[in-house]
């Protein structure tokens, strides 16, 4: 099962026969094992990895250090759980170190950014102190390196 | 201006042709390389950079640097039980290359004979007339998985013999020898008192059965040249690093040339292959993805209509294309010509290697995906279609 996920994370556009013919299994095997897969949500959903930059379309993210309180009440899952909520936010992670909660949040602007910061995260309550770091350049994501390297073609033929 | 009689007796290298031809034209798929198609790991490169930024410019021992000689002795036992001294049986080499190049020279005398099993690698016989020695060629066939047949093997040996050449896993047929065998060719290499030069070079790539290293078998250590070296298991082609382990005096004779001619193996390669040497999980890594890429290839190849012996180590398939009706030159250039698909006519690899093509299954699964479709359209193109080939048959 591991190896079929790892092919998978790398291209969710591999066919079952594909897939079956890299790993030297049977193809109905291939198909059961996805689907069982996606039936548990041990596979979430499949996705493009798109460089939007290049597509022309500017798209504003920030990570946001979050640090909060909680109550008996409201502990970090409820908290975590109002902000995800939105659906500006991309991701929500809870973390060690100085803040509790790391999120990244997509906007059209730096302003429609920071007004989703002042106006929505800060005032929800637990929420003590936020920190917003834009994003200037993406380098790498999702183990795909953004930046043009100039390739070093092999000789296309060698003994 | 006079070129030496040695020079003129070899014969240019087949690979040539196809190296021109490629690299005028756009669009091509190669699978045509000996190399993989990873950079090397990171880890190694940093290091290489390091040793560049530490000074690490200068000479080293000849014999290399005692750390890595210890390092590869140590990894040797660990894999094969296999036990050299660092001081006197390890010589790092600029690439494995010379290593084999220093094997020959220091064993081989003038009219003694070598045997040298084909179809492999193209340096062998070069290297074999360049001492002075006679190659007698051992021809292996697809219907024995181009295994030695230790039976030919016997009957070639004459009171000339004075060597053999190894290559398991084997470029360009993927092929590996079983233990059985090689203990079988063990028995003749010692009542014959030969020497054997092995290059394992795709030790760490084997995908179905079990690596043995020639000198591991019983009594076997003193009569091998180990050549290996870190190209191909960890990406490190340009480097230029390899090494040969043996008996204390061959490889002070090969230290004697090596010494005079190149006088050391470059330094930053030698402290990057280092660090290499702690890479097992990356060398895992590449292996589990070339294994998948073999077996979606022989699949492939398969469907397409190819005959082929499932390859079971290095990175290379070797198909037959006998039933095309093209010699495998003809086959190649044309395969390039109307398809842009470069792959290597295995007569490149000897005489017995006519019929065949090899191609490297380390490259992209895309490229590999458009390569067989490329191959499919030209093979389809040769033959009438098997159902018509079917119903022609019949008055």
């Amino acid at each position: 099962m591991e190896e079929i996920l790892k092919l998978l994370e790398q291209d969710a556009r591999l066919s079952p026969e594909e897939i079956a013919a890299l790993t030297g299994k049977d193809v109905e095997e291939v198909k059961r094992i996805i689907k069982e897969c996606e039936e548990k949500k041990i596979i979430r959903r499949y996705k493009a990895v798109i460089d939007w930059e290049k597509a022309g379309k500017e798209r504003v993210f920030a990570f946001i250090d979050i640090k909060v309180i909680p109550s008996r009440d409201v502990g970090f899952d409820e908290i975590a759980k109002r902000i995800y909520r939105f659906p500006e936010v991309h991701s929500v992670y809870l973390v060690s170190g100085r803040s509790d909660l790391k999120i990244v949040v997509e906007g059209k602007d730096l302003k429609e950014v920071a007004l989703f910061v002042a106006n929505k995260l800060a005032t929800i309550e637990g929420v003590t102190s936020t920190e917003t770091h834009f994003l200037l350049k993406k380098y790498k994501d999702d183990r795909e390196i953004f930046v043009e390297e100039k390739p070093n073609k092999r000789l296309a033929v060698s003994p | 201006m006079k070129i030496s009689k040695i020079i003129k007796a070899i014969p240019p290298s087949g690979i040539r042709k196809f190296f021109d031809l490629a690299s005028q034209m756009e669009d091509i798929i190669s699978l045509g390389v000996g190399e993989p198609d990873f950079p090397t790991p990171w880890h190694i490169r940093e290091a290489g950079i390091y040793a560049l930024e530490n000074g690490n410019t200068t000479y080293t021992s000849n014999w290399g640097i005692l750390e890595l000689r210890e390092a590869i002795s140590e990894h040797i036992f660990k894999l094969y039980k296999i036990l050299y001294d660092p001081e006197g049986e390890i010589l790092i080499t600029t690439g494995s290359s010379e290593a084999l190049d220093l094997a020959i020279r220091a064993t081989i005398e003038p009219g003694d004979e070598v045997v040298i099993h084909q179809p492999s690698y193209v340096s062998y016989l070069p290297c074999v007339i360049l001492a002075g020695g006679v190659p007698k060629i051992l021809p292996t066939y697809p219907e024995e998985e181009f295994k030695i047949n230790p039976q030919r093997l016997k009957e070639m040996i004459t009171p000339r013999t004075k060597a053999i050449i190894l290559n398991y896993p084997n470029n360009p047929t993927g092929a590996i020898m079983d233990r059985d065998t090689l203990l079988e060719i063990a028995e003749i290499v010692d009542k014959y008192d030969l020497i054997v030069i092995s290059d394992e070079i795709y030790d760490r790539l084997v995908y179905d059965g079990e690596f043995t290293s020639f000198a591991s078998l019983p009594n076997m250590k003193e009569r091998t040249i180990l050549i290996n070296g870190f190209s191909k298991a960890y990406a490190m082609t340009g480097w230029r690093l390899g090494y040969a382990a043996g008996n204390r005096e061959i490889i002070e004779a090969m230290m004697k040339i090596h010494q005079y001619t190149m006088l050391c193996a470059p330094t930053v390669a030698q402290l990057a292959a280092l660090e290499a040497l702690n890479l097992e999980e990356e060398v895992e890594k590449m292996r589990d993805s070339y294994n998948q890429r073999r077996r979606f290839f022989y699949q492939g190849l398969k469907e397409i209509g190819f005959d082929v012996v499932e390859p079971k180590g290095a990175f290379y398939i070797f198909p037959s294309i006998k039933k095309f009706g093209l010699s495998s030159e003809e086959f190649a250039e044309r395969l390039l010509r109307e398809k842009r698909v470069v792959v290597i006519p295995g007569s490149v690899f000897g005489e017995c290697g006519e019929g065949f093509i090899r191609c490297t299954y380390a490259s992209s699964l895309s490229d590999l995906k458009e390569a067989l479709r490329r191959m499919g359209e030209f093979v389809s193109s040769l033959t009438p279609s098997p159902v018509l080939k079917e119903y022609g048959s019949n008055p």
